[in-house]
């Protein structure tokens, strides 16, 4: 049996406020290699669930491990920086900095993640390497982001996410801001570079069609328990 | 590399950035040129009579004496009878004495009656003495040598006429007897500038047909008598006063305090400037307050422009904080900008106020005889630069405390 990159167990987690929603995830395991996509409706509680995993937010009870640590067990800035160090983020969409370089941009985790940056022997290059690996064209790099276009700018997130190989990549709807033609390229890219890094991969989405490229595809509604007070 | 994007930042917010600095620097260069300006006057009103120990009066303030005397602003209550006059000139401390009769005018201008050692005696701005410009200093009874604001403003050239007016503002005028303007004197930037000088005795000249300060009907004394008459006046306004010894200043000044035969009053010119300094200094005082407060606005306005822009930069914390900056970064990002900022505009603030200094200098000391001292920024421009960056990050501080709750918050989900 693979190690596993991420597990949550008992993890249960509520907002504060009137509208109370919680979240209840039992248990779920995310595997070294792993590419997982996690199906799940608008407002179920997806975007939640990645902020638990990430640590900026805490459960109220339960564990979340990510490469062995117990990361509610972490100070706040242990946590911001062990994010940095263990995860690569990808948004649906306005990933970057606009007024930054595309190389700027790419490097900006390495800033808050020591490790991670140490491992990345030379950065610059390293940026140059994904963009022309992601099928960006070149001299990419060194446009100011808000250049560029949409389906660039994620392909540009892509590889922020990947320099210095963090073993997780969490990404939110990535592909919602794409049309057909330019998801699937962009999934193509995407399953390309982690392959290659053996990296792990928490995929959100509502789009089922994407499913089969994936290891595993799980719905939200099958692993977590989730409550709306006002229901 | 985080400054960089913080700079990568600001820029690709050029134009608010922009205003913000510009005000900022606005009103560092209002605070520093009133501060200079402020300087300047005090400075060259300390300049407006040196070289002379004592003013010696009528006894009344020694601020009033002062005014009168030099400043030319208000009137003696008292004169002082010749006889008191050379007395003090014939004491051992005096070196040299020079009367000074006033009460005439011409136009909006005093009229001054004095001796030649006036010219010799009176210095200004450290040590300057007067110079004629244009032709001599007076050398008949009915001559005059006119200051350079008196010229420029009527218009006079060597040789014009000049009818004197008897007292202040008044129509009846000394018409029989016309003066001629024999000297312009250069511009001093002191109250010589707006002064008529005449001899001691023309003085005396223009009111031989005038008693008790009326005019005695069908009395008319042609100039030539009056010539040959004895001119001799029976008393002076003010004197100044040069003492032998810089150590017999004081015992001069309390024996004419003490003078028995008739209350006088003698001064230390520093001394009576300071005391006037302190009443009109409270008005610079109060502009400098002013113009500290247009920094402290500009300041407020820095405030707000960050403020204004928290909500549009949401999403460029939120991928701070996803990329796993620590939400106190944000703060320090913040107050880095402002701080940014207000350096910035402090240093073009200094640099403008420089830039204005080297083209004004000329002018102001043309204009009002006001000469502003360029020299290299001091440590009071250092204070001011330093001042304006730590207020800067206090107020700054504000909208990025909300900026660290906003994104603590928000973490790295921003919804819109
Ligand atoms: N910042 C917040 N404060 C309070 N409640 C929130 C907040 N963000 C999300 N929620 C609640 O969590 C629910 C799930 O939101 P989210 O996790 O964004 O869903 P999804 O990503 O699946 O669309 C929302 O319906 C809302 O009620
Ligand atoms: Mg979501």
């Amino acid at each position: 049996m693979t190690k596993a990159v991420l597990s949550l167990s008992q993890v249960n987690f509520r907002w504060p406020g009137r509208a109370g929603f919680s979240l209840s995830v039992p248990d779920l395991i995310v595997a070294e290699g792993e590419s997982v996509m996690l199906l799940g409706e608008s407002g179920s509680g997806k975007s939640t669930l990645l902020s638990l995993i990430c640590g900026t937010l805490l459960p109220d009870s339960g564990s979340i491990t990510l490469d062995g640590t117990d990361i509610s067990a972490l100070s706040g800035g242990a946590r911001d920086r062990f994010r940095a160090e263990q995860t690569g983020v990808i948004f649906q969409q306005f990933n970057l900095l606009p007024f930054a370089t595309v190389s700027d941009n790419i490097m900006l985790p390495l800033q808050f993640a020591p490790q991670r940056r140490k491992r990345t022997h030379d950065a610059t290059r390293e940026a140059e390497n994904l963009c022309r690996a992601l099928g960006l064209p070149d001299g990419t790099t060194r446009a100011k982001a808000s250049a560029l276009s949409v389906g660039q700018q994620q392909r540009v997130a892509v590889a922020r996410a990947l320099i210095g190989h963090p073993p997780l990549i969490i990404a939110d709807e990535p592909t919602s801001a794409l049309d057909a033609t330019s998801q699937a390229a962009f999934l193509d890219l995407l399953f390309g570079q982690i392959g290659a890094h053996k990296t792990s991969l928490l995929m959100v989405s509502h789009d089922p069609r994407l499913g089969d490229r994936f290891d595993r595809v799980i719905r939200l509604e099958d692993i977590a328990e989730i409550k709306r007070d006002g229901q | 590399m985080i400054l960089h994007l913080a700079i990568a930042s600001l820029f690709a917010r050029a134009l608010t950035v922009g205003m913000t600095i510009l005000a900022i620097a606005l009103s560092v260069a209002l605070f520093l040129g009133v501060e200079k300006v402020r300087t300047g006057a005090k400075d060259s009103f300390a300049d407006t009579i040196s070289g002379t120990d004592l003013i010696v009066g009528a006894r009344s303030g020694s601020v009033q004496l002062l005014l009168y005397s030099v400043f030319r602003i208000g009137n003696a209550t008292n004169n002082v009878t010749w006889e008191s006059y050379q007395d003090i000139a014939a004491r051992s401390e005096v070196d040299w004495i020079v009367p000074i009769a006033l009460g005439d005018s011409h136009r909006q201008f005093r009229v001054m009656g004095t001796t030649r050692g006036f010219f010799e005696h009176y210095k200004y701005r450290q040590g300057r003495s007067l110079a004629v410009v244009d032709g001599v200093i007076m050398d008949d009874l009915f001559d005059t040598v006119i200051g350079a604001d008196v010229a420029q403003s009527l218009g006079y050239k060597i040789g014009d006429p000049i009818v004197v007016a008897h007292g202040l503002a008044s129509f009846t005028e000394h018409k029989d007897q016309p003066f001629r303007v024999s000297g312009i004197l250069e511009k001093t930037g002191t109250p010589v500038d707006r002064t008529v000088i005449v001899s001691l005795e023309a003085i005396e000249a223009i009111h031989v047909d005038w008693r008790s300060g009326a005019k005695i009907p069908g009395q008319s004394t042609p100039q030539d008598v009056i010539r040959e008459m004895d001119l001799t006046p029976k008393a002076v306004t003010a004197a100044l006063v040069g003492v032998k010894s810089p150590l017999q200043t004081f015992s001069l000044q309390r024996a004419i305090n003490e003078y028995p035969q008739e209350p006088l009053l003698a001064v230390l010119p520093g001394v009576a400037l300071q005391e006037l300094w302190s009443i009109v200094g409270l008005a610079e005082t109060a502009l400098l307050a002013v113009s500290g407060m247009v920094v402290v606005t500009a300041l407020i306005g820095m405030m707000a422009t960050i403020f204004s822009s928290l909500n549009e930069r949401r999403r460029e914390m939120a991928i701070y904080r996803a990329m796993g900056a620590r939400p106190a970064r944000i703060i320090a990002m913040l107050v880095f900008e402002a701080m940014l900022m207000a350096a910035v505009g402090a240093l073009l603030g200094v640099m403008l106020v420089y830039a204005v200094l080297v083209i004004a200098q000329p002018v102001v000391d043309r204009a009002f005889g006001l000469w502003l001292p360029i020299e290299a920024p001091m440590m009071r421009e250092l204070w001011v630069i330093l001042g304006v960056i730590a207020a800067g990050a206090i107020v700054s501080l504000v909208p990025a405390l909300r900026a660290y709750r906003m994104s603590v918050a928000d973490g790295m989900m921003v919804k819109t």
